[in-house]
């Protein structure tokens, strides 16, 4: 048995997660203006050039962002296995990611094929050393228990979510085909039902008991419901290639099973949640519970957009995305970050205390006022995004602004964690 | 957190044991910031104590018998088992404030300090169930019935 494991206590520098979490809202900022400037029309289409622009803002530049930057720091400090050299890659990943993202949604937005190539290298190379070092840390785990499976298996899916968009990049930059028409629908389905989702329920699993104190998940959930959800995703990726993308009854059976996982998972959590034992006000609560009604209405749509032939109106998928990336991934995540950034601030800070005296409190270092703020902005724009996804004329503007306010709130409850780092930090070296 | 010790082939009790009393600590952490939430000073002073009490109890089961016997099997005192000590010292501190916020009837520092508390000690348990606690059923396994009856006779 590895015992070396538990020696690694401290995680990573605090650089190492915050560079991450601090960059995340910019892009969102830049979403919001991407979608200030062309309007409506990006609501229109869903594969229009703005349109995958936006998406890859948000799915790449706020959540992959943060989502890595979580991992990063976790997994050392809850499994006992460090990231190896973990400043160099966190460098490397960032740099790659946000350099990356940059320039593959300015390729989109501005028709410069150059800059989307440079980003999917870019993107790649950054995602590649992060799989890479990720792997080798989940194979030192000391213990392989489910959550440290649930992160295998997610980090495979970004994996294969990565090789997918990287032949679809190879058809927008360098108008090479992809292999099989079905690329166009697993690049999606890697990102969102793999590595997203999968990451969320098997966190979910250990973290939703917690910190809300609410009884477990049910055992035969916990040990099956991820792999279950991971083995329908490689059916059904399998039949679409045979198919070449198109949709058999075998494909929407697989389909319609995942939406139904998802929903159970969404719809346990908030039965559990309903039954916690920690009864006071939590932002990060309120977070899981849009997420998971988001995660609902998502599975369900898709789950009867997939079943049924149509024809469906454009509306129908541009909603689903909201729902799944900005309501489901982007509320879960907002909502961990309020409990991890306060904390690692705090517990650095307190680790370099002498004996005896305390650093400010988690709500000391970022009031429960300033974050109930930004949640409900949050609400506000995802309310308004799913309203522009069906009414694109007059509720588009009003969407980008809403996602612009909670961007620059984000941002500045971030930048007052790090403040009341830096300061304590100074006192306690003055 | 039972869900992630399904090792029941090694388990020799200690480390169920040591599970469920995370647990009840956990409920009695809940109670007392339940009562200080609801501003209810009386019965806050009363679970906060039953709280700091079962606290105290898990440090003594861990570094006065736990440990030290894992330790003089393994001969690994700078090991896993002194990250473990430094973190209880860590809760000490947060806890000795806890009590000073209780007696100043300062709801906002004790729910501050409580939900700091909370993350501190959860990923406290999650190391000691996912890691520590196998290694501890593996080592002192032969020794497992003699250890319980000592454990419970912890106070």
């Amino acid at each position: 048995m590895n015992q070396a494991g538990l020696q690694i206590e401290q995680g990573p520098p605090i650089s190492v997660p915050f560079r991450f979490f601090l960059v995340a809202p910019v892009f969102l900022l830049l979403a919001a203006a991407a979608l200030l400037w062309r309007g409506p029309m990006v609501f229109e289409a869903r594969l229009s050039p703005a349109a995958i622009a936006i998406a890859h803002l948000f799915a790449l530049g706020f959540m992959a962002m943060i989502m890595i930057g979580a991992m990063m720091q976790m997994l050392p400090v809850l499994q006992g296995s460090p990231v190896p050299k973990p400043r160099a890659t966190a460098a490397v990943t960032h740099a790659g990611v946000g350099l990356g993202t940059l320039a593959l949604a300015a390729g989109f937005l501005f028709g410069e094929r150059w800059l989307l190539k440079a980003g999917v290298l870019a993107l790649a190379a950054g995602f590649l050393v992060f799989v890479a070092a990720l792997l080798v840390c989940l194979g030192r785990a000391p213990s392989q228990n489910h959550t440290v499976r649930a992160m295998w298996m997610a980090v495979l899916s970004l994996l294969v979510a990565v090789v997918f968009g990287v032949m679809l990049a190879m058809l927008f930059g360098w108008g090479i085909a992809p292999p099989n028409s079905s690329v166009h629908s697993l690049h999606p389905g890697w990102s969102l039902l793999g590595w997203t989702g999968l990451l969320v329920v098997g966190v979910g699993f250990e973290l939703v008991p917690m910190l809300q104190m609410t009884p477990h998940y049910p055992k035969p959930m916990t040990r099956y419901l991820s792999v279950a959800i991971l083995a329908l995703l490689v059916l059904w990726s399998a039949v679409l290639w045979i198919d070449d993308g198109r949709w058999g009854a075998f494909a929407v059976a697989c389909a319609v099973a995942m939406a139904v996982a998802y929903m159970l998972f969404a719809v346990m959590t908030m039965v559990l949640q309903q039954r916690r034992r920690r009864r006071l006000p939590d932002v990060t609560l309120d977070f899981w519970r849009v997420g998971m009604g988001s995660l609902i209405g998502a599975s369900l749509a898709w789950g009867v957009r997939v079943a049924w032939p149509g024809p469906w109106p454009e509306s129908m998928d541009i909603l689903i995305g909201v729902l799944a990336m900005f309501g489901f991934a982007g509320s879960v995540i907002s909502g961990m970050l309020y409990k991890i950034m306060p904390f690692l601030a705090w517990f650095h800070l307190q680790s370099m205390c002498g004996p005896g005296t305390l650093a400010p409190n988690m709500k000391k270092i970022l009031p429960d006022a300033r974050q109930r703020l930004q949640f409900r902005s949050q609400v506000l724009a995802l309310v308004l995004f799913c309203a522009a996804a069906l009414w694109p004329g007059p509720f588009v503007y009003p969407a980008a602004l809403a996602l612009a306010a909670t961007a620059v709130l984000l941002e500045m409850n971030m930048l007052i964690v790090v403040r009341a780092y830096r300061d304590n930090l100074k006192q306690m070296r003055a | 957190m039972a869900s992630i010790t399904h090792m029941e082939n090694i388990m020799t009790g200690i480390g169920d044991y040591m599970i469920h009393h995370h647990k009840q600590c956990d409920e009695v952490f809940a109670r007392a910031e339940d009562a200080v939430g609801a501003a209810d000073w009386q019965r806050a002073q009363a679970e906060f104590e039953a709280f700091a009490h079962q606290m105290d109890r898990h440090f003594d089961m861990e570094e006065n018998l736990l440990f030290p016997e894992f330790e003089k099997k393994t001969g690994h005192a700078g090991g896993p088992t002194q990250v473990m000590r430094m973190e209880h010292d860590q809760m000490r501190v947060v806890i000795h404030d806890m009590r000073s916020a209780l007696e100043a009837k300062d709801a906002e520092q004790y729910l501050g300090l409580s939900e700091t508390f909370l993350v501190l000690m959860q990923q406290h348990n999650f190391k000691e169930e996912g890691i520590l606690y196998n290694m501890i059923d593996q080592v002192l396994g032969d020794q497992g019935e003699k250890l319980l009856a000592q454990l419970d006779s912890v106070v």
